[in-house]
């Protein structure tokens, strides 16, 4: 029997620091952190609230820059990229799901989904027919017509979810997914999150305070104020 | 575009009320702006179309109109035996010496008194204005006290309709016809025979003398002749540029003092778009957030937002315009005060009235817009984030 070959790392996190400003004062959010994530793993980032782990997954996910530290994925330093190129870099790489799910009220579940394509070069037939697929992926497709006011909570993350793989990108950032939903909900969406990692192998880093949400990931880190672990480099 | 045209026009539709009272603002401005430009071109229009471009009127050098000059008989003579002139039909030259007086009317309904125009003419007067017909009634009977008034004289005067009887240089003068001049300052006027005006008004002197021109290539000579003549101290002007002067003052003045207003109105309506657009701002701050966090650039926000202003603006124009356009079914009447005399003109809508009212629309639109959508594109993707 062959070995089973060790997958490449996809996010590499090597002293990274980050500390915001508050007036006078400087709060140190994360210190040192080191962390490599393999493509294709489901993470779980747990920790106490204010211990820095949805700055750490902002960062990942090149909504906000590091003081200073390496934070390479897939081959590129995201800390590096100017504000515009990191704009493109996300719409290309990272796919989003918030805990309150930040669909866009005006726009139908289809149109919602459809947004980050309307960043690429795809006719708008071809766009549709990409949201359209993720709409049934996540078997919310029968509601591609209805504004998220008209859907509940755990239909709406399902748009989200729709949302955050139709452009296939190669990070979901997930944070709090199932915050604010009921159990049953909840369990639906992360249901759907382990079908999107195993059966289409997305690399998932979910953000959650839910120890059962924690559980379905295939690994789970521990963040207090602002450390991971140590950095043995 | 990256963020869909239906987003900013869904989130409008989303807060309806706001947009419309917004809109409706911006209305108001756009209504007063293209009125008062419609005032103006009504205004000008009508004393162009008054004018004809084969037409040639001499004036004593330096009159400002008509009143103001006095041509004597000798020079009127000399100025009515010029080569250039046409001929009608039956030979004889189309030049008409006419007097130009002032009378005080009292109007129909107010009983207030009005300058109107009262314009002695001979019988080729007619025939040099192509546009002036009868309406109703028949012409006057030279060398009697008959005198035949404008439709908007005989409607707003009293004494001026069809059959009535005015009293003015301590005469009576019957009232035998209507003229219909369209929409031109004759329709204003009362005409009768020029040598009764003279002795009745005892000015044996004409105000002015109009002519056909043979070609209209011929005014360069004619006007090179004329004002060059030494016993002649008279210009010569084109009637259509003699009648664009007469309007030119007072419709810069309607112009100026409209611009002035609106301009003034509508730093309140642009503080209202801003208003209205800081708010929508704010309200979907985790909205710009997100959009910032799916890849789209602070560029796409500010076009996004600035869209949303600027359809409003549109939608203010159009509303403003729209309203104003009803204004072209009323006429009015004021005194032009290059001439002294009442004038009756209509508001007039032309497509660069239209063009610039909604322009004015789009630019209120874009001034409110810029600052809450310069707003909306700076924000910090993470702390609009967690704005909720």
């Amino acid at each position: 029997m062959a070995p089973e070959s060790t997958p490449p790392i996809l996010v590499e996190i090597n002293n990274l620091t980050k500390s915001y400003r508050r007036g006078v004062q400087i709060i140190k959010v994360l210190e040192n952190v080191c962390l490599n994530i393999p493509e294709g793993e489901f993470l779980a980032l747990m920790g106490p609230s204010g211990s820095g782990k949805t700055t750490l997954l902002n960062l990942i996910a090149g909504i906000d820059q590091p003081d200073s530290g390496l934070l390479r994925i897939a081959g590129v330093d995201i800390s590096l990229l100017s504000e515009s190129e990191l704009a493109v870099w996300r719409h290309r790489n990272v796919g989003f799901i918030f805990q309150f799910y930040n669909l866009v009220p005006v726009l139908t579940a289809l149109e919602n989904v459809e947004l980050p394509l309307l960043l690429s070069e795809l006719p708008r037939v071809r766009r549709r027919q990409q949201a359209e697929l993720a709409l049934k992926l996540v078997g919310i497709y029968d509601r591609k017509d209805h504004y998220p006011r008209q859907l509940s909570g755990g239909q709406q993350q399902r748009v989200a979810i729709a949302r955050a793989i139709v452009s296939d990108p190669v990070i979901i950032a997930a944070d709090e997914p199932t915050g604010d939903l009921d159990k049953v909900s909840a369990g639906e969406v992360l249901q759907l999150m382990t079908r999107l990692n195993q059966e289409l192998g997305k690399t998932i880093i979910m953000v959650t305070h839910d120890p059962r949400a924690a559980e379905r990931a295939s690994r789970l880190q521990h963040l207090d104020k602002g450390v991971l672990n140590a950095c043995t480099v | 575009m990256k963020i869909p045209l239906s987003y900013s026009y869904r989130n409008l539709v989303t807060r309806r009320l706001t947009t419309v009272l917004t809109a409706g603002g911006m209305g108001l401005v756009v209504f007063v702006f293209a009125a008062v430009l419609m005032l103006a071109e009504g205004l000008r229009q009508t004393l162009v179309a008054t004018g004809s471009y084969d037409n040639a009127v001499v004036l004593r050098a330096s009159a400002e109109s008509e009143v103001q000059s006095i041509i004597e008989r000798d020079k009127a003579a000399i100025i009515a035996s010029q080569p250039e002139i046409a001929l009608n039909k039956e030979g004889r030259p189309l030049v008409a010496q006419e007097l130009i007086v002032l009378f005080n009317l009292r109007k129909r309904g107010t009983n207030m008194p009005s300058n109107v125009t009262i314009r002695g003419v001979s019988p080729i007067s007619l025939e040099l204005r192509p546009e002036v017909r009868l309406a109703a009634g028949r012409m006057f009977r030279p060398g009697s006290t008959e005198v035949v008034t404008g439709k908007d004289t005989a409607g707003r005067f009293v004494g001026a309709g069809l059959g009535e009887t005015l009293r003015f240089a301590m005469r009576d003068w019957t009232v035998v016809g209507v003229l219909d001049a369209g929409n031109t300052a004759f329709s204003s006027e009362i005409w009768g025979d020029i040598d009764q005006m003279q002795q009745a008004f005892r000015r044996p002197i004409f105000s002015s003398v109009i002519l056909r021109l043979r070609a209209p290539g011929d005014f360069y000579n004619l006007k090179a002749r004329l004002e060059a003549d030494p016993r002649l101290p008279v210009q010569v002007k084109r009637e259509i540029v003699f009648y664009e002067d007469q309007s030119k003052r007072m419709a810069d003045f309607i112009r100026l003092l409209g611009l002035v207003l609106t301009v003034i109105f509508s730093l309140g309506a642009v503080l209202g778009a801003m208003i209205t657009m800081y708010a929508a701002v704010a309200t979907r701050t985790v909205e710009i957030g997100t959009l910032r966090a799916l890849g789209f650039s602070r560029g796409n926000v500010l076009t996004a937002i600035m869209l949303e202003s600027l359809l409003i603006g549109l939608l203010g124009g159009l509303a403003g315009l729209g309203a104003a356009s009803l204004m072209t079914f009323f006429t009015i009447s004021t005194t032009n005060w290059q001439t002294f005399a009442e004038v009756a003109f209509s508001f007039t809508l032309t497509p660069d009235i239209a063009a610039k009212s909604l322009l004015f629309g789009l630019g209120m639109g874009l001034l409110g817009g810029f600052l809450p959508a310069l707003q909306a594109a700076r924000m910090n993707i993470v702390e609009s984030l967690r704005a909720l």
